[in-house]
């Protein structure tokens, strides 16, 4: 591992970050809006709950840390998209850069996305609907980690199927989030899903995640179950980051087996 | 180390399926040398030079860089190799000076900023070093591509077509700066064109490369003597058109 070979992948990003506005807007905008909705809708059904049950709380704490995970997948995958469209990943592998390096270059720029996308969510979240995360207490830093791990594991993957089925494969990587937001009870209990749903939910952290976000927001206290919920979410996230990665060497040897990465362009695998 | 082989391939091969792009072809290159690989559209230059690069497996053979597995110590190696490729381009979206940035990064280059200062004063791109690689002409293109391509001073430098699309006058500047940078660094180069006067004037021994093999070899400024032929382009014709007949005269 080599830091200057992953600080040339991310820097290359952050430079194009900077030179085009329209990159910032798509980290921020997005992010921006779904605050902007489901504060409101919040709002608007907290209004039927009375005092027994905050709805803004439950939802838009939610919201955030959901909105963060997919910061982290599309963070990823829009920055390995950026080398596809630009049709730079001969000049990349044709340098010492290692696999490694370059997802881990990836990787950090996930991060610096994604927690910049965090801040203007809490702090719109806050001046906007009076919403705190940090109410979670101490335990908001093991739930974004398993998030941060999940999410980083979901770009890799999409990057992986882009990389051995093209570019066009691209919007198989957009509604992934969706759909794992209906597996992952973001917005209601694991237990309101048929119980064949249940058994996709039981091997996605994410789910162990926001189950035990809801019951330490229910009791206001840790318990043994949600300390189970954060083993059970942490390891399964570092399997999926594991399993992922692989995935990805896997295309990547593939590609150098088969010369798609010198041919590397849109429509050419 | 000095004096060292610089690239040695041995048996080198590339089949896809039932098409052997790469047949067993061995040669090797000294430092200081320039070897021009020569053949038509599909002779196996490109993916001869994929391989070298670690970009594309090899499905037999063996490429040694400085004394080194290339495949086994790829990282390593290729820190002193780099190129430049006509289909390669580099990111439209970044300046002049970020694209040099960036890929000095990539190869560990020492003392950064001032290499690029130097690479961008001998490469005329000075009053680019703020403009957007995409918005470039071909000619400052091609110097851009050929700036990235020496910026870790390698020892091994491939070249695909560097020249192709520019105009005689800036490719025959691209040439004699090419030449002075292999007099001053012995860099050993591996240059593909289509050019023959091109490959006359900057070659030290070609290779003709037909259907993955390689054909002939030698001299460039004689050898199309030694084959009955007028000159270099008329023995290319002839290798691109009749190899087998010319294979005879071997």
């Amino acid at each position: 591992m080599h830091l200057s070979r992953i600080y040339a992948i991310f820097i290359r990003q952050w430079f194009l970050m900077k030179s085009n506005p329209s990159r910032l807007a798509s980290i921020f905008m997005w992010t921006f809006l779904m605050i902007l909705q489901w504060g409101l809708i919040s709002k608007y059904v907290g209004t039927f709950g009375g005092s027994t049950f905050n709805y803004v709380t439950v939802t838009l704490g939610a919201i955030i840390l959901w909105e963060f995970t997919n910061r982290l997948q599309i963070g990823v995958m829009l920055s390995f998209l950026e080398d596809i469209w630009s049709m730079n990943l001969i000049n990349f592998f044709a340098s010492p850069l290692t696999i490694a390096e370059y997802v881990g270059g990836l990787v950090i720029t996930s991060v610096v996305t994604g927690l910049a996308a965090f801040l203007v969510m809490v702090l719109f979240s806050g001046f906007g609907f009076g919403y705190n995360v940090f109410v979670i207490g101490l335990l908001l830093v093991p739930f974004m980690l398993i998030l941060f791990v999940f999410g980083v594991a979901m770009g890799i993957f999409v990057a992986g199927i882009i990389f051995r089925l093209g570019p066009s494969a691209e919007w198989l990587g957009w509604p992934i989030p969706m759909i794992l937001s209906i597996f992952s009870g973001v917005f209601y209990p694991v237990a309101t899903m048929p119980s064949a749903l249940q058994v996709i939910a039981h091997v996605l952290p994410t789910s162990y995640v926001f189950e035990s976000i809801r019951l330490l927001l229910a009791t206001g206290s840790f318990s043994f179950q949600i300390g189970f919920n954060l083993i059970v979410g942490g390891l399964l996230a570092l399997v999926y980051l594991a399993a992922t990665y692989a995935f990805f060497v896997k295309i990547y040897r593939h590609n150098l087996r088969t010369g798609s990465i010198a041919r590397f362009s849109a429509e050419s695998v | 180390m000095p004096g060292e082989t610089i690239l040695k391939i041995t048996d080198l091969t590339k089949e896809y399926q039932t098409l052997k792009a790469v047949d067993r072809i061995s040669f090797s290159v000294e430092p200081g040398e320039i070897i021009g690989l020569l053949g038509p559209n599909g002779a196996g230059k490109t993916t001869t030079i994929n391989m070298i690069l670690g970009i594309l497996e090899p499905t037999g053979g063996t490429i040694e860089i400085f004394g080194k597995n290339a495949w086994q110590h790829r990282a390593e190696v290729n820190t002193n190799v780099n190129f430049a490729a006509v289909y390669a381009h580099l990111p439209p979206n970044l300046t002049v000076w970020q694209n040099l940035y960036v890929f000095g990064l990539l190869y560990a280059v020492k003392d950064l900023k001032s290499r690029i200062v130097t690479l961008m004063k001998e490469f005329d791109l000075e009053k680019f070093s703020g403009t957007k690689a995409g918005l470039l002409s071909s000619g400052e293109m091609s110097r851009l591509n050929l700036a990235k391509a020496i910026i870790n001073e390698p020892r091994l430098l491939l070249l695909d077509e560097p020249t192709a699309s520019l105009d005689p006058s800036i490719s025959q500047m691209i040439r004699e700066r090419i030449k002075a940078y292999v007099t001053r660094t012995k860099t050993a180069i591996l240059w593909t064109s289509h050019n023959m006067r091109e490959i006359e004037d900057v070659c030290d021994r070609v290779l003709f490369l037909s259907h993955g093999k390689i054909l002939l070899s030698g001299d460039p400024k004689t050898m199309h003597r030694d084959h009955g032929k007028k000159d270099l382009e008329e023995l290319f014709i002839a290798v691109a058109r009749e190899p087998l007949s010319l294979k005879a005269e071997v």
